[in-house]
């Protein structure tokens, strides 16, 4: 079984994240860390892997020149490979351009299943593993809180708005999964080690054959960024004895009891 | 054959199995009223379509394209998909707005992959400036505004749920039926489907107009019961912090946050919870901030309304006492 994971590198949610309001690009100067979520989608892979020795894993990220950090960990987490999309030419790329560039460096590593998070913390777009899916022409499962790969088929359980589905689909497909799935193994300092070793191959958008700067095809563009100002701290009390009374007064006061 | 206006703008209306015409709707036809002339898809199963189209209609809609399909509820996505080619074929809308819903997002993205489109996501708001229309987004927890727009082409939007306050005039009920081809492109089975056709009396966390929310300083899932009393009280859905599910009081459902449910209510309070900001960027543009916490230093004051320093088991009972002997 061949399964490719997709995995991101993000800002790190626990840190202030930027946006430069020049380009509307994230600001990449704080820490970056690989989304957990893709870590979560990687341990669906590794748990597979655990039970089926001849389980191939590659990770895919597209990204710049900080990517290679977050994949090694994914290596050392358990992954068999890790492949790169690199190329400056993707600096600022849309949901469009990003979904034909990954399409097409999915189709070059060649899968049966491709497994990705539900939403990116930082794009929180969620619209990816199905663009994949429509532009790779298999099915698309998505949003899955469980995940059984089994002979030729993938299924799991799908909460939505409106209740839950159970779905299934034959195999070549891809799933995304929510953070309902059990959390990463952390890479062992055996893995660490072996991680160095591990194949790690770097794309570019040539190498891929895929050019993401035709004018004719239309692409979503930023055309204002703005900083929202900062909320400023209002009143703050010290309860003593009263401070529910007074609270009930405010809420009544605003209309919003 | 019905011609659509230019400003046409083809709205996408969610349907549910048993044919509940989701929420998101009526702001969605809302939304398209602002800049445009709002045209109504129903994909529904059979027997479903009317009853939606009639609402949509009553949401606004000029008027409403009924497609009826078995596959609704036994394939997944493509159906919509397939429908939404063939209401754009026919109406050359020069905007589709699409529920960011799990659902709608599945279909905005094949669609906008199937016909090259320029893709929004998770817009808070659609405008028209000289050059077409914009999408409006709230970015990083509300930290950041960014207009986007269509390089080209149609531009297909989702709309963050709830985000849209603006409403249609209702409608006369103008509905069309529309043949769809069925497509070809692979796509999952739905085996079963547990549909909740009676949610609970408490609203749903995404898009409530005001939300309790408790964290760790709750201290377990027994003491969390004092949350869901302030928010039956008040009307009031009810949100977690991480820690608050990451500690096992709650289900992650509730986890409001950057990796959880991003809402933006009209009032917040949050009880117990520190403020970490992967929290606050799932909140901060709530209208109304209101935090109770021991530690007089937590983060969340600094961006709270009306800051209690304070045990949440003390004030939160005066708290409910209050509310209801106002009500009594």
């Amino acid at each position: 079984m061949r399964i490719l994971v997709l995995v991101k590198e993000v800002p790190d949610t626990y840190g202030d994240r930027k946006l430069s309001v020049e380009s509307g690009l994230a600001d990449r100067a704080g820490e970056m860390v690989l989304d957990e979520i893709g870590e979560r989608a990687l341990e669906v892979a590794l748990k597979h892997a655990d039970a089926h020795a001849d389980t191939e894993i590659t990770v895919l990220s597209m990204g710049p020149g900080t990517v290679p950090t977050t994949l090694r960990k994914a290596l050392a987490m358990g992954a068999t490979r890790a492949v790169h999309v690199l190329d400056d030419a993707l600096l600022g790329a849309d949901l469009g351009a990003t979904a034909e560039v990954l399409a097409a460096a999915i189709r070059r590593v060649g899968f049966d299943l491709v497994i990705t998070g539900n939403l990116s913390t930082d794009g929180s777009g969620g619209v990816l593993p199905s663009m994949l899916a429509e532009m790779l022409g298999v099915p698309a499962a998505t949003n899955l809180s469980t995940v059984e790969i089994g002979d030729g088929r993938v299924s799991g359980q799908r909460s939505l708005e409106q209740g839950s589905y159970e779905v299934s689909a034959p195999l070549p497909a891809i799933v995304s999964i929510t953070e309902r799935l059990p959390d990463a193994r952390f890479p062992s300092f055996k893995g660490i080690l072996a991680a160095k070793k591990k194949p790690f191959e770097t794309v570019t958008l040539a190498d891929l054959g895929v050019a993401v700067d035709d004018e004719s095809v239309p692409r979503s563009i930023v055309i204002s960024v703005a900083e929202r100002p900062a909320r400023v701290a209002g009143v703050k009390i010290v309860d003593e004895g009263d401070a529910g009374e007074q609270l009930a007064q405010f809420l009544i006061a605003q209309r919003l009891a | 054959m019905t011609n659509y206006p230019h400003d046409a703008v083809l709205v996408l209306v969610e349907v549910s199995p048993s044919g509940r015409v989701q929420k998101s709707a009526a702001g969605l036809l809302g939304a398209a009223a602002g800049v445009g002339t709002p045209v109504a898809l129903v994909v529904a199963a059979p027997g479903h379509g009317q009853a939606a189209a009639e609402q949509a209609a009553a949401y606004g809609a000029a008027s409403v394209l009924v497609t009826e399909t078995p596959s609704f509820t036994t394939t997944l996505t493509t159906p919509a998909v397939d429908a939404l080619v063939a209401a754009a074929d026919l109406v050359q809308p020069e905007l589709v707005l699409i529920s960011n819903s799990i659902e709608g997002r599945d279909v905005a993205g094949r669609y906008a992959a199937r016909t090259r489109s320029a893709l929004a996501i998770d817009a808070v708001g659609v405008s028209r400036d000289e050059e077409g229309v914009v999408a409006s987004h709230s970015v990083y927890g509300g930290a950041y505004l960014v207009d986007s727009a269509a390089s080209a082409g149609t531009l297909v939007v989702t709309v963050r749920q709830g985000a849209i306050d603006a409403r249609a005039d209702a409608a006369a009920l103008n509905a069309q039926t529309l043949d769809v081809s069925p497509g070809t492109a692979p796509a999952a089975t739905i085996t079963s489907i547990d549909e909740d056709v009676a949610p609970s009396g408490r609203p749903e966390l995404r898009g409530a107009a005001k939300v309790v929310s408790g964290g760790r300083g709750l201290g377990s899932g027994e003491r969390f019961a004092l949350v869901t009393e302030l928010a039956d009280v008040l009307g009031a859905a009810v949100g977690a912090s991480r820690a608050a599910v990451d500690a096992g009081f709650v289900p992650q459902s509730y986890q409001v946050g950057q990796t959880g449910v991003s809402v933006s209510p009209a009032l917040y309070i949050a009880l117990g919870i520190s403020g970490a900001i992967q929290h606050r960027a799932g909140m901060q543009t709530a209208k109304t901030i209101v935090a109770i916490n021991k530690d007089a230093d937590a983060p969340i004051f600094g961006i709270a309304d009306f800051g209690v320093v304070g045990d949440v088991f003390t004030v939160v009972p005066q708290l409910v006492a209050a509310l209801n002997a106002r009500k009594a």
